[in-house]
């Protein structure tokens, strides 16, 4: 069963075409997350979603019902805000129970959903204090808290995250996950932390200028990027391109100047012409440093220019026939500025994309 | 590197920088703070030495020295008995007209303009912008253009020289400007509260009263203070559209000081401005811890 059907969906602000005829289909149970960069129409889309912006054109349905008309209350979502945007005024309590008093319910109803979601966001102790008296992790529990009692199918969050350091970053990301999991409700959530999205989402959707890009499960969107703006989103630090040819005279190549790549084992989704023009994309985290005996299919050398290390792994910055090029290493690796590298990759866990259109191959 | 054993931290400077009280900086900063607050002050201490003083001690001509005889007299004849035209019972009934015009005015007033500027701010209704506009509009036509239009427009209302005529003339100037100030306040009160609200499923008027109101309240305070005392010292439409026995306190002041029968009372008189002049004072001294309060805090992040 489908939680919520978008069709069609456009939306602009004047002459600003912020939604471009939008299809997207959200699974009862599912966790989506909207990832983009500022300005491509995710917020837009979960405020379009919420109800809380009137749409230019198209339907949105939640639960087999058409909402396109409703009132953000009628629509049977919570939303959780960036900001918080807590009542200053009201307690806690007030707070959560301000929902459930607006829908006019008997009063040991609104406390036992209150009881119930403080419970669980463990703000029991917190239900007397103000907004103001609150840390920034404590006044987002309570604005999930504030979703949660309206026993609602649909969560939708607004970068909830991004206001807080990162370490409750981290914490608050695993507790929604674990609230995803024990609700098993659908969540929609908005956010630019690749991250985020990649550790949170059943699906992604990447946005951009008002279209969904690619929309698929974190593990494909980071092996197989649909295009080259999708590769470079995702990834931190981020894919390696490098601006060649191909060469099919033996066995289709990779021609970059006078070296060739062989692309053997890469999965080609079409019948590429000899000298098209071409990126080729590979992740830092791909690249295998080569000592002594050469592991991969394909092999090259650089030379280290900048080393950035990071704990865990090490972060080496070099250049490759002109191209910038990064790869990590593992952390306790010893690593010298100038030393000459020889390095590897398996086609089959690179990207190559069009030049002219970006697209992949 | 220097090693720590060689420095002493006794030697140098340390702690808190000393700073000179006379340096030139402060004494010409202060010295002309003083100075205009006395060209300020001085007007009010001879009116408040004048007031005190009886007659005979008056026509010495010192009007700087202290009264010799402290005496109440022409304060309470200020009140009670002071005489414009025909009624001799003082500034009371001015007082209590006053009342009785601002307390309904700045009521209704500050009830309809932050109605107003909740609307434009948080619900853009189609032609919204062009509301504002004219509103604002309203704001830079000088009123006395309008002076006689009201006046026809009360006298087919039934409502010239009557009190609430003169409230709904309050209302209606004060509207512009109210409503800017509601306006601007409420576009700083962060978005995301009030898309909340209304996910939370409040109305228009249960966003208004229950979130925006309650956040809202030093912007109240500080049309009040604009409005009690733009319309208690308002003397041209207390003056243009209500008769004698309606006339607010400003209109009988000027008629006690300028009436010209016998002896100019310079005690009264002083007396009968200080008395005009309390609430207005009173008002400023009142609302000033309310400006400070930051209600607003902990709404978003910080």
């Amino acid at each position: 069963m489908n939680s919520i059907e978008i069709k069609n969906l456009s939306l602009n602000f004047g002459d600003v075409k912020v939604l471009k005829d939008l299809n997207l289909t959200i699974e009862k149970g599912e966790f989506l997350v909207l990832l983009g960069a500022s300005g491509c129409g995710k917020s837009t889309l979960l405020n379009c979603i919420a109800g809380l912006l009137d749409v230019t054109d198209g339907q949105i349905f939640i639960n087999e019902q058409n909402v396109t008309w409703l009132e953000p209350a009628q629509r049977g979502i919570g939303m959780v805000f960036q900001s918080y945007a807590l009542y200053p005024q009201m307690t806690v309590e007030g707070n959560l129970s301000f929902s459930l008093k607006n829908a006019k319910l008997a009063k040991d109803e609104i406390n036992r959903r209150v009881k119930n979601a403080s419970e669980i966001l463990q703000i029991e102790d917190l239900l007397k204090r103000k907004p103001a008296a609150l840390s920034g992790g404590q006044r987002q529990r309570v604005a999930i808290g504030r979703a949660l009692v309206r026993d609602v199918d649909v969560f939708l969050f607004d970068e909830p995250l991004s206001n807080l350091d990162a370490k409750l970053r981290t914490e608050l990301r695993v507790e929604i996950k674990r609230l995803h999991q024990k609700l098993n409700n659908t969540m929609i959530y908005v956010t630019h932390d690749q991250i985020e999205a990649m550790t949170l989402a059943n699906r992604i959707a990447i946005m951009r200028d008002g279209l969904v890009l690619q929309l698929d499960d974190p593990k494909n969107i980071y092996n197989f990027p649909i295009n080259k703006y999708v590769a470079e989103f995702i990834g931190s630090p981020g894919m390696n391109f490098l601006q060649g040819k191909i060469n099919n005279k033996d066995n289709v190549s990779f021609q970059i100047d006078d070296t060739l790549f062989e692309l053997d084992g890469y999965n080609f989704q079409t019948i590429v012409e000899d000298k098209r023009p071409v990126w080729l994309g590979v992740r830092p985290e791909n690249i295998v440093v080569n000592d002594g005996n050469k592991s991969m299919p394909v092999n090259f050398d650089v030379v280290v220019e900048v080393i950035e290390p990071m704990g865990a792994d090490t972060l080496v910055w070099s250049h490759f026939n002109g191209h910038e090029f990064r790869f990590t290493v593992d952390g306790n690796k010893v690593i010298n500025i100038g030393e000459k590298i020889n390095l590897g990759f398996d086609p089959l866990h690179i990207s190559i994309f069009d030049f002219e259109s970006e697209d992949r191959l | 590197m220097p090693n720590s054993s060689d420095v002493k931290i006794t030697d140098g400077p340390r702690g808190p920088k000393p700073r000179k009280m006379l340096s030139r900086r402060n004494i010409i900063l202060y010295g002309t703070l003083i100075f205009v607050a006395i060209y300020y002050l001085v007007p009010l201490y001879v009116m408040i030495v004048t007031s005190l003083k009886g007659m005979p001690e008056i026509r010495l001509g010192n009007i700087f020295s202290p009264p010799i005889e402290v005496t109440f007299e022409p304060w309470v004849k200020a009140w009670a008995q002071a005489c414009t035209g025909l009624n001799c019972d003082g500034l009371s009934r001015g007082f209590w007209n006053s009342v009785k015009i601002t307390i309904p005015s700045v009521f209704v007033s500050i009830v309809i303009a932050s109605i107003n500027g909740y609307a434009l701010a948080n619900w853009r209704f189609k032609g919204a912008n062009l509301f504002f506009t004219i509103l604002i509009f309203g704001a830079f036509i000088p009123y006395q253009i309008m002076i006689y239009p009201l006046v026809i427009l009360l006298r087919d209302l039934g409502l010239y020289t009557k009190l609430p005529g003169l409230i709904l003339i309050h209302t209606i100037f004060g509207m512009p400007i109210l409503t800017l100030l509601f306006r601007n306040y409420f576009t700083t009160i962060p978005e995301e509260l009030f898309k909340a609200a209304r996910v939370d499923g409040a109305g228009f008027w249960g966003i208004y009263f229950r979130v925006m109101m309650p956040m809202s309240l030093p912007i109240f305070a500080v049309a009040i203070v604009l409005q009690v005392t733009g319309i208690w010292n308002d003397f041209l439409f207390g003056v243009i559209y209500t008769k004698p026995e309606n006339y607010p306190m400003t209109v009988q002041l000027n008629n006690i000081v300028n009436s010209v029968q016998g002896v100019k009372e310079y005690n009264v008189n002083m007396a009968a401005t200080l008395l005009t002049g309390l609430v207005p004072l009173a008002i400023y001294f009142i609302s000033g811890k309310l400006f400070v309060r930051g209600i607003a805090a902990g709404a978003v992040k910080g």
